[in-house]
């Protein structure tokens, strides 16, 4: 990223009038020798959704996953870098990760669910934190199916095996799964990829709602996607965060080249 | 194109080639398995018994018994055919068993009174009823009467031996218990004379406890024997047998298919569920089969999470590199060392070392004659279960990889520590990989002979492992098992042709056992599997 990109970027701030959950500053991520993310500065604001486009490849997925450390499992992965939440540096040694990723959610690119019931699933996270009590636990699987509007279609069938369900049921489960812990950042890789065009239209009305409540941040191939459900939009090539901006202005008229013909599908 | 180019190159013969190796190999299963069924289980079939008139230069000679088995051979240029019978009456003859020329016999005859009596001692008795005297008076020589005298002696047997191996065997465990206890005082210097006192008085009650059972067992030895029975044997002899030595009676010749169905299952039920009589060649296998299903199940016990864990560890926690690795070979090449190796081994570590080191940390007072440091039942668990171990790691890590990164990713982001993921998530869906493991282990392990010679199995165990004095379960005890009851019975039996069929009957309960075991886990695997099938696709 050049100097002048980088001027602009902090002179039209487009978050001046928002509260900012997450900061990422000067973060680099390699793979063994390879540099995955370059020197990326980035805010994600509170309560909005913010969505990660770019071609494949560009590292908006590696991006994501640093948010709950979630790189840490590859073995080969090294980050310098800062990622603060409430003040707090993530990587910072000592940190609880387990603390960490239950206040950041995440929902990935297939849908995952365990092989137990629609309500084991649900509960597993609370049951974690040690929340075994029926009544509470009952309350919490109703009110989170209920947020991933899930619960009218299987509220009578709430100890059926998960994998029973058709896909967009599964992801949407793996949604209620992510917010019955009530985590303070969501975040989505690619929610809908693998759905089909109802599902998907079902998810991204889920997230309109859930952005009420959680920070969201969503990574994306579908461009009309980014479009439709996003506040704001990263765009991201090979590492590097190119432009961060409104969600209207990156789709209407975007500062960087890139990102133009990015959108008008000129690569990618 | 012709036809024989297409078949070529439609890759046909190779279809055809693996088709018929298969077949061979299906052909060759059920026929061993139809072999050993067919031998087996005709044994218990009641045979005809038939008189032969036999005529050798000018003598002639009455023969009574069993055609056992026909052979054809070509001795001095003639070709000789010959009977195998059985002729029983071993007090008689010395042997059960005599070869008889065909062309010798001039006549074959079936008579209906010919009564086959078995008997505890000295096999099989062929012969005629003569007399019966029951309670000193002399009645009727008839069946009727045989019977009933054999079943009144078998109750009161059957009394005996409940007193002997129960209320007698308790006391004598009792009795063992005190002696140690009083040197284990002693060894530790608190033998005070209170001690001793109570000591000596509980001892002195179980003697006088055994005293009363003793009366009683002998008015039960005296009452056993009260009726006898003479027989008239083929060649004139006469030989009166007493009650308390008889089994049954039968008069095969004159029993209906329905009597004889009912002798054939009264047969198979004494073989699974009796003791063995006459140096393992008569009876049943009961103690066997009850030795090899309990050293397969503590086998399973120990082997399973053993297993498992190595294989967690090595699978999910070891940093994987040359080291695991060469681990991993090693493992993998357990599998293939010959198992008297283990046996040995078995011997040495198990038994002399951690027996030996048991007896003398805890059991000081069972000097000089060890309880621990002895083959028995656990060590031979022990040493299976080491012998198993590598195949339940190689399935159990098998299944762990098949596991998809995405669950445990899921569980991970969920908040849950690497252990939680695992104990939550994980391994319950590589359950069914560890069942397969185990029903492996199980199948070699069921079938396995040469390394329990050396640290357990006996010819015949006085005792079942498991019994109603406390602790109940006596791991140290030793056993008997069916692998090697097949082994003792076919080539260390003094009587090995009557001992033939017992051998395949056997054989055929041990294939029997372990296929149960194996549908009871393959069962249990498919209900896991059932349950996480997401796996599968």
């Amino acid at each position: 990223m050049t100097e002048v990109t980088k001027k602009t970027a902090i002179e039209n701030n487009p978050l001046a009038n928002e509260k900012i959950a997450v900061e990422v500053e000067k973060l680099n991520l390699f793979y063994g020798d390879k540099q995955a993310l370059y020197d990326i500065d980035l805010q994600i604001p509170e309560k909005k959704v913010t969505a990660f486009i770019g071609p494949s490849g560009c590292g908006k997925s590696t991006l994501l996953r640093c948010f709950n450390r979630m790189n840490d499992l590859v073995d080969i992965a090294r980050i310098n870098g800062e990622i603060r939440m409430n003040g707090q540096n993530i990587y910072q040694p000592g940190m609880d990760v387990a603390e960490l990723r239950r206040k950041v959610g995440m929902v990935f690119q297939k849908p995952n669910p365990f092989p137990k019931s629609i309500y084991e699933n649900v509960a597993y996270g609370l049951r974690l934190q040690g929340i075994n009590k029926k009544r509470t636990l009952d309350e919490v699987v109703e009110w989170a199916l209920k947020g991933a509007a899930l619960w009218d279609e299987v509220k009578d069938r709430l100890h059926d095996n998960a994998l029973g369900m058709s896909g967009g049921q599964q992801q949407r489960l793996c949604i209620a799964r992510a917010i019955a812990v009530q985590p303070e950042v969501l975040l989505l890789d690619e929610p809908a990829s693998a759905l089909d065009p109802i599902s998907t239209l079902k998810i991204e009305e889920l997230i309109h709602d859930l952005k009420k409540d959680y920070t969201i941040v969503i990574v994306t191939h579908n461009m009309q996607q980014a479009a439709r459900v996003s506040d704001y939009t990263a765009f991201m090539y090979i590492g590097d965060l190119v432009e961060f901006d409104n969600t209207d202005k990156i789709f209407t008229n975007p500062s960087q080249k890139k990102t133009e013909d990015y959108i008008t599908g000129r690569y990618g | 194109m012709s036809s024989d180019k297409k078949f070529f190159k439609g890759g046909q013969h190779w279809v055809w080639l693996n088709a018929g190796a298969i077949s061979i190999s299906i052909i060759m299963v059920v026929g061993l398995l139809l072999l050993i069924a067919v031998r087996g289980l005709s044994h218990f079939w009641p045979a005809e018994v038939n008189t032969f008139k036999v005529k050798e230069g000018s003598s002639i000679e009455l023969v009574m018994g069993e055609i056992h088995n026909f052979e054809e051979d070509i001795q001095d240029g003639l070709e000789r055919e010959q009977y195998l019978i059985k002729t029983g009456n071993r007090d008689q003859y010395g042997i059960d068993f005599r070869w008889l020329d065909l062309k010798n016999i001039e006549e074959t005859s079936v008579d209906e009174n010919v009564v086959v009596l078995e008997r505890r001692e000295w096999g099989n008795l062929y012969g005629y009823i003569k007399s019966i005297s029951m309670d000193g008076k002399s009645v009727e020589a008839s069946a009727e009467n045989l019977a009933a005298i054999i079943e009144r002696a078998n109750d009161l047997h059957h009394e005996i031996r409940e007193i002997e191996a129960g209320e007698i065997g308790s006391i004598n465990y009792a009795l063992e218990e005190l002696r140690l206890e009083q040197r284990r005082l002693e060894l530790d210097d608190e033998l005070t004379n209170d001690a001793l006192a109570d000591i000596e008085k509980q001892k002195s009650d179980l003697n006088q406890e055994f005293l009363s059972y003793q009366d009683n067992l002998q008015k039960l030895y005296a009452d056993i024997k009260r009726d006898t029975a003479e027989f008239e044997l083929i060649g004139g002899q006469t030989r009166t047998v007493n009650a308390s030595m008889m089994v049954r009676s039968f008069q095969p010749n004159a029993m209906g298919v329905f009597s004889k169905i009912g002798h054939y299952f009264s047969k198979i039920g004494e073989f699974i569920f009796d003791e063995p009589r006459e140096a393992n060649t008569e009876g049943g296998v009961f103690p066997a089969i009850f030795g090899t299903v309990l050293m397969v199940l503590l086998m399973s016990i120990v082997v399973t999470p053993l297993g498992v864990i190595a294989a967690v560890y090595m699978r999910e926690y070891a940093k994987q590199g040359p080291l695991t690795r060469t681990i991993r070979i090693a493992v993998n090449n357990l599998a293939g060392v010959p198992s008297i190796v283990y046996g040995v081994f078995g011997l040495g570590f198990f038994v002399y070392f951690l027996g030996g080191s048991i007896d003398e940390l805890f059991y000081p007072e069972v000097k000089p004659s060890p309880m621990f440091g002895t083959p028995g039942l656990i060590w031979a668990s022990l040493t299976l279960a080491l012998l198993t171990l590598p195949v339940v790691i190689v399935s159990t890590e098998e299944g762990l990889s098949r596991i998809p990164s995405a669950i445990r990713e899921g569980s991970l982001a969920l908040g849950a520590t690497k252990f939680e993921t695992l104990w939550k998530t994980v391994l319950p869906m590589a359950s069914p990989a560890m069942m397969t493991g185990l029903i492996l282990a199980v199948a070699r392990a069921a079938g396995e002979v040469a390394p329990l010679m050396l640290v357990g199995v006996v010819k015949l165990a006085p005792t079942l492992p498991l019994d109603g004095n406390a602790p109940f379960l006596h791991l140290e005890r030793k056993f008997m098992h069916l692998g090697f009851h097949i082994y003792d019975v076919g080539f260390q039996s003094p009587n090995v042709e009557a001992a033939r069929p017992l051998v395949y009957a056997t054989a055929l309960l041990l294939v029997l056992i372990i296929i149960l075991l194996n549908i009871a886990a393959i069962k249990i695997r498919n209900n896991l599997r059932e349950k996480y099938k997401s796996l599968e696709q």
